[in-house]
């Protein structure tokens, strides 16, 4: 025990003279969930990460250095790895996570150590505490007003939702009674279910008599499924619209034939060989499949590794202008002239979409960073 | 609401209550035999669900490495107990009960996982891959306090309950599974409402359960040892009647309605590693209606408890479970209203 000790003491001298004789490199701490029930969104966040990495290894003539760690998808945790990565790592910029509750965890160390947070997930904050946090995610609204859109062109008049009894399934209610007013939609009932529920026969039959030209669901993951299997059941006919949190494999899997046909909006880099070549995106997103598929030697489908890919060139974007200033890596004064650079970040381009912060505004993002597609036989079609 | 609405919504609610009924009965026989509140009957359910969705996805279900575990420390500790006790030469029985028995549904899985076998075949190994665990994880946990107060017992099948679920998560993973349905087709009723197979099949297995239950409790030894016991541990003894033996048949006979749940329930309702617990909570409602001792009274009210399920979801579907809750304190307000109250439960004393 004692020489283990001893050559750890030895190791950490070793790393506290290497630290300081390449004092110039840029540090980037990462807290994802790489274990606990948001592992399967945090694994890929990492992998991306890892991508990005390997994709713009140097930024202005200073190496990056990556320093990932696990939050076991718990919000205390999250908070603790923020501080942990701020107070001994000296990072320069944080980013996470894959829940919203641990990720306002994280901008709040961020706020107080005044250290730059880069989100990978929506966050909900007051403008006046994200003074230091951004997040690449597309905001709700934006993303179900591109659905309310779809349901105009295909000539919807009326709406049923059904959607989780929790905060999920409110905000995506929220921003469907925004959306839809404007659209001339009606919306004709609102029903929740709980994500452990069995069964949403009740509501569905509820919803089926109201006779809605469409359905919107408010749901995420595999629980996101069960209205679709249940409308399937009961022989709906018209359309049923999907949100953001349904663009996931093991949706399709549960959800099967009975999601066919379903509209979902995402992120374009789902679609991205399927996208026009004039698309913002779409050489950026290439770029990005390939060098995901070099570095973790797995091809890439999902939306959450490549958040990472877009919050770390925000980053290399914002880093590069705040080294004109000579501020030093490492220092208080970096970190205030890389909060500034990110709060001027101007055109961006992401796999996810364009990216242009201001200060008072935690999302960057505008339509070109929405696509709706449609689930055809297990696959992601873009709706043009 | 019409008619049809209130048909189907009926319906449905029998299909789950059916699924109530059958876990109300494990309880209650659990509960009468060995006075254990056993809460982690549903996650047996559950695991009996994802063991068959792993086999379908062409994966050994790591169910298998739980069972062998669970033999493997019931083995140490009964040896153990036999040593101590200086009957060394009933040792290879015990191994044999133990140790080999529940490892041969564990053979059977390891042989078929990832082969071509019938639907039927794996449906039957992923049913007899769980029975074992409750006799085990009781063996284990709940034999040595077997004369503890009901209290005791409770706590410590909770805590049972939360180490099966933590198990489920790390083996099965936080998402949910169905799997491939076992009986296709429908039915047409007079008047045109659709009466899926599945649900059909739920129903049927519920009634013929419990008639087995019915037969085996009236015309069996091993069922009349049962209610024995149930009645009277004291007076079991004195007739020849071993506790632990009664309630390792009590545990076996629960851990098999708990597989076939799982495996009932699974092609209509996504399980996920947690979707067990309000299966059982559910049941267990049922249960405090037939007052943890009488199976017609509790299948009635695992029937009811499924309709007003049903019909809440029609009504307001975020409070759904709060009004399935709050059955009840009527029910509880009236069983202490009419049934005469005997002395509290005494601690018996059989060691």
């Amino acid at each position: 025990m004692n020489a283990f000790i001893r050559s750890a003491i030895y190791a950490a001298a070793a790393l506290a003279f290497t630290s300081a004789a390449m004092a110039a490199d840029l540090k980037v701490g990462l807290s994802v969930s790489l274990s606990g029930p948001n592992s399967s969104l945090g694994v890929p966040y990492a992998k991306g990460m890892q991508a990005a990495l390997a994709y713009k290894p140097e930024i202005a003539g200073h190496k990056v250095q990556l320093i990932v760690l696990d939050d076991g998808s718990d919000p205390t945790t999250a908070g603790r790895n923020a501080r942990k990565l701020i107070e001994e790592d000296k990072v320069d910029v944080i980013m996470g996570t894959s829940g919203v509750p641990a990720a306002i965890a994280m901008a709040q160390v961020g706020r107080e150590t005044k250290t730059p947070m880069i989100g990978l997930t929506p966050i909900l904050l007051q403008p006046s505490e994200a003074e230091w946090t951004v997040t690449v995610a597309q905001p709700t609204q934006l993303m179900v007003s591109a659905v309310v859109g779809q349901m105009k062109r295909n000539g919807v008049k009326t709406v049923a939702y059904i959607g989780f009894s929790d905060a999920w399934g409110d905000l995506v209610y929220d921003a469907l009674t925004k959306a839809a007013e404007p659209a001339g939609i009606k919306i004709v009932a609102n029903e929740r279910y709980a994500r452990s529920d069995a069964s949403v026969t009740g509501q569905v039959l509820k919803i089926v008599a109201a006779r809605p030209d469409a359905v919107m669901t408010g749901g995420a993951g595999t629980p996101g499924a069960l209205p679709y299997l249940a409308l399937k059941e009961r022989g709906f006919k018209g359309g049923i619209y999907g949100n953001h949190g349904l663009i996931n494999a093991d949706f399709v899997r549960v959800g099967g034939a009975a999601a066919q046909d379903g509209f979902m909006p995402t992120g374009p880099v789902i679609v991205a060989e399927q996208l026009p070549n004039d698309h913002p995106t779409k050489k950026v997103a290439l770029d990005f499949r390939n060098t995901f598929q070099t570095v973790n030697n797995a091809p890439t489908n999902d939306a959450y590794s490549a958040y990472s890919f877009d919050g770390y060139l925000v980053f290399a974007d914002a880093a590069a202008r705040a080294l004109a200033t000579k501020a030093q890596p490492g220092t208080p004064q970096f970190r205030a002239a890389l909060r500034d650079a990110i709060f001027s970040t101007k055109e961006v381009v992401g796999t996810h979409g364009v990216y242009n912060f201001k200060p008072g505004n935690l999302y960057g993002v505008d339509e070109r960073s929405r696509v709706i597609v449609k689930l055809d036989s297990g696959q992601w079609k873009l709706v043009p | 609401m019409t008619w049809d609405v209130a048909l189907i919504l009926g319906i449905d609610g029998l299909a789950n209550g059916a699924v109530y009924l059958l876990a109300g009965l494990g309880l209650v026989l659990i509960f009468s035999v060995t006075r254990v509140v056993f809460v982690p009957f549903g996650d047996v359910a559950a695991f009996s669900a994802l063991s068959l969705a792993a086999f379908e996805a062409g994966r050994m279900p790591p169910t298998v490495g739980l069972v062998l575990t669970l033999a493997l420390l019931a083995v140490a500790v009964e040896v153990w107990s036999l040593v101590r006790r200086g009957e060394t030469a009933r040792i290879p029985r015990a191994v044999l009960g133990w140790g080999v028995l529940p490892a041969v549904p564990c053979a059977l899985a390891w042989a078929l996982a990832g082969r071509e076998v019938p639907h039927a075949v794996l449906i039957a190994v992923a049913i007899l891959l769980v029975v074992p665990i409750t006799p085990l994880v009781a063996r284990l946990a709940l034999q040595p306090i077997a004369d503890a107060s009901v209290l005791v017992l409770l706590i410590v099948a909770l805590a049972l309950h939360f180490l099966l679920s933590g198990l489920g998560l790390l083996f099965f993973g936080p998402e949910g599974f169905r799997t491939a349905p076992l009986a296709g087709g429908s039915l047409t009723l007079p008047g045109g409402f659709p009466l899926s197979g599945q649900v059909m099949l739920m129903l049927a297995s519920a009634i013929v359960l419990s008639g087995l239950f019915f037969l085996a409790f009236e015309r069996t030894v091993a069922g009349k040892a049962l209610r024995a016991t149930a009645v009277n541990r004291v007076g079991a003894r004195l007739v020849g009647i071993r506790p632990a033996r009664t309630a390792l048949l009590a545990y076996g006979f629960a851990s098999l309605l708990a597989g076939l749940i799982g495996v009932v329930v699974a092609p209509t309702t996504t399980m996920y590693y947690d979707s067990g617990f309000l299966i059982g909570l559910k049941a267990f409602v049922a249960a405090i209606i037939g007052g943890l001792v009488s199976y017609p009274l509790t299948g009635i009210g695992a029937l009811a408890v499924g309709v007003v399920e049903s019909f809440a979801s029609f009504f307001s579907g975020a409070l759904k479970d709060v009004i399935v809750f709050s059955l009840l304190i009527p029910v509880l307000m009236m069983r202490s209203a009419l049934v005469k109250h005997a002395e509290e439960d005494q601690e018996e004393i059989d060691a």
